[in-house]
């Protein structure tokens, strides 16, 4: 083509752009499946459970040695670790966050932090700190866009279809099944509710193996990206997404997803354009920044107050 | 009427309790859908309920009346199970709910509205009525996620039965409007029918008339006894509005700082001079 220097330098530039637009897109889908969680249970029992990140952990782990232990096909070990992390998921709720449901809000908080080191060392114990490779599940060929030009790869596309359809499905769930609008209306007044015939016990354990479910998905998603995997590869996705789910709004399903790509995107711009060193602290200084502008996240409620 | 046996309890000094119960003549023959025996409940050292006794037929209109504090609502709350009693039982269909919650008294058929109103705001007035349906629908969970033909079948079934209570109120065509929009009349009536739908024996309606002019109070009046006669059931209320209390109640309780003071029919009750001396006659003095 006849191209002169100039244009294709732009053209480079132009690509590269987009490769690393989607690459944070794809990660964004990650923080926003595993925001999900936060912001379903905050919304709930308004409470931050900040063991989700570590049960994405645990998904991991599964999903790891049910393929590479027990040779089964990916697919079933996705399966296998959404069912573990939804019963992982609901018996920590019935165990440690049920007993303080009438409790402040600053007990069941210590709580959660309590659950996140539990399952940490739990892990550690169980399948010591060595670094465990995660088996890629997607083919390494990328898919070539532009003539080749453009690359994406397989896992990346993967990620943001698991993202959307996960996304459409529980904005449909919440919106038209009666479970959905029993939680949402438990988010609204649990004694309203409990005084309509709904157990809200019931609910938030629901509410509880959804989220759970979604963690597994995923940490597996996770570590195809970045295979290694560690008792604490979950704490910093879980944190990054604690936060896209305060960005976006929390409690709010499509904040999650706003909230997710938007850190995810600028996680790798500023990685890629800035400094690979300071992405994690621009990530946190523009939450600091919108936060300050709009306090209860970009797609949060403004709560009014009755005077 | 099963009570007068047992009126073995020391009654308050004073003030004279008709032993009584009020229930129509039509309810007599059957079982009471609403029985208290000496319920009371204490916060601390503070009685806000005590002795309460009272029986209410299947189809009665009852009212339970009093100054302000006197503490109607916390009876409704002690019915209800937000607050365990300290003493005595309530039956529901003659079933006793000690050691019931909340959620299972509301399956055993107690509904009620609030005195302030608590609709779920950001739901739709159709997904409101929905919640009242919520135990009535069978599907599980997964047959939701996958949309199997069952979840199809009942939310049809629960459509069509949410639209069928909000044309009691002529609401039908407010179904697709966000509750916490709706005007305040409006609201107060969606959460009548969101009661309703959890298909209860015994409404419990915490102050209907609050804020409605004399033209809306008259048309509750008229919707409150077509609620009765359509489901056949009983609704006992707490209100303020003299004129809907004795034109629309059968029977009336009396309460007084926890007590009940008197219990009748609403000309014995407006003739009453403790009624008088407690209630009637401090709001002519203010």
């Amino acid at each position: 083509m006849g191209l002169n220097t100039r244009q294709k330098t732009r053209c480079i530039a132009l690509l590269i752009f987009l490769n690393h637009l989607l690459n944070g897109i794809s990660l964004g889908s990650v923080y926003a499946i595993i925001a999900l969680g936060y912001t379903m249970v905050y919304g709930i029992a308004k409470m931050l459970n900040f063991a989700h990140g570590d049960v994405i952990m645990v998904g991991a782990y599964i999903c790891f040695f049910a393929v590479s232990s027990f040779s089964l096909p990916p697919v079933i070990g996705v399966l296998l670790a959404m069912a573990l992390c939804t019963v992982l998921g609901m018996v920590i709720e019935r165990l440690a966050y049920k007993p303080l449901r009438q409790a402040t809000s600053l007990a069941v908080l210590i709580t959660a932090i309590g659950v996140s080191y539990f399952l940490q060392n739990g892990a550690q114990l169980l399948w010591t700190s060595n670094i465990k490779m995660f088996p890629s599940f997607f083919s390494s060929q990328p898919i070539e866009l532009f003539g080749g030009e453009l690359k994406v790869s397989v896992a990346a596309v993967v990620t943001v279809a698991a993202c959307i359809v996960i996304m459409l499905a529980l904005t449909w769930f919440t919106g038209r099944t009666k479970m959905g609008k029993a939680m949402r209306a438990c988010s609204e007044d649990k004694s309203a509710a409990q005084l309509m015939g709904i157990n809200v016990d019931a609910t938030i354990s629901m509410t509880f193996a959804i989220g759970s479910a979604l963690a597994a998905i995923a940490g597996v998603l996770f570590c195809s990206v970045y295979p290694t995997l560690t008792p604490t590869t979950g704490s910093m996705p879980g944190i990054k997404a604690f936060t896209a789910a305060v960005f976006g709004g929390i409690g709010s399903i499509p904040g999650a997803l706003l909230g997710g790509v938007l850190l995810g995107v600028i996680e790798i711009f500023a990685g890629a354009y800035i400094s690979t060193q300071m992405s994690n602290a621009i990530v946190f200084a523009v939450l600091i920044v919108v936060l300050l502008v709009r306090p209860t996240g970009l797609l949060g409620k403004q709560i009014r107050e009755k005077v | 009427m099963s009570e007068q046996k047992k009126n073995s309890y020391p009654k308050p000094k004073l003030v004279p309790v008709p032993s009584t119960n009020i229930i129509p003549d039509r309810d007599v023959d059957k079982r009471p859908i609403l029985e208290c025996r000496h319920l009371g409940i204490d916060f601390g050292g503070l009685t806000a309920v005590d002795d309460f006794n009272m029986a209410i037929g299947r189809t009665e209109i009852a009212g339970l009346i009093g100054p302000n504090g006197a503490g109607k609502t916390t009876v409704f709350n002690l019915l209800t199970k937000v607050y365990q009693p300290t003493r005595g039982t309530v039956m529901i269909d003659g079933r006793d709910t000690a050691g019931k919650n909340t959620v299972q008294v509301s399956h055993m058929g107690v509904a009620r509205t609030f005195q302030n109103i608590r609709l779920f705001g950001n739901l739709s007035v159709e997904d409101n009525v929905k919640i009242g349906l919520h135990n009535q629908m069978r599907y599980g969970a997964l047959t939701g996620i996958l949309r199997l033909p069952g979840y199809w079948k009942e939310e049809k079934v629960a459509h069509e039965r949410a639209l069928e209570l909000l044309s009691i109120f002529d609401m039908q065509d407010m179904a697709n409007h966000q509750a916490g929009s709706l005007p305040y009349g409006a609201q107060r009536r969606l959460e009548i029918v969101r009661a309703l739908a959890t298909n209860p024996s015994l409404l419990l309606l915490d102050e209907p008339a609050a804020g409605m002019n004399p033209s809306e109070t008259a048309e509750l009046m008229n919707n409150i006894r077509k609620i009765r006669d359509t489901f056949q059931i009983a609704i006992m209320l707490i209100e303020h509005d003299m004129n809907l209390v004795m034109g629309v109640c059968e029977g009336i309780c009396v309460l007084n700082f926890g007590r009940i003071i008197a219990k009748g029919a609403p000309d014995d009750i407006q003739a009453n001079p403790a009624v008088i001396e407690a209630y009637l006659g401090k709001q002519k003095e203010a």
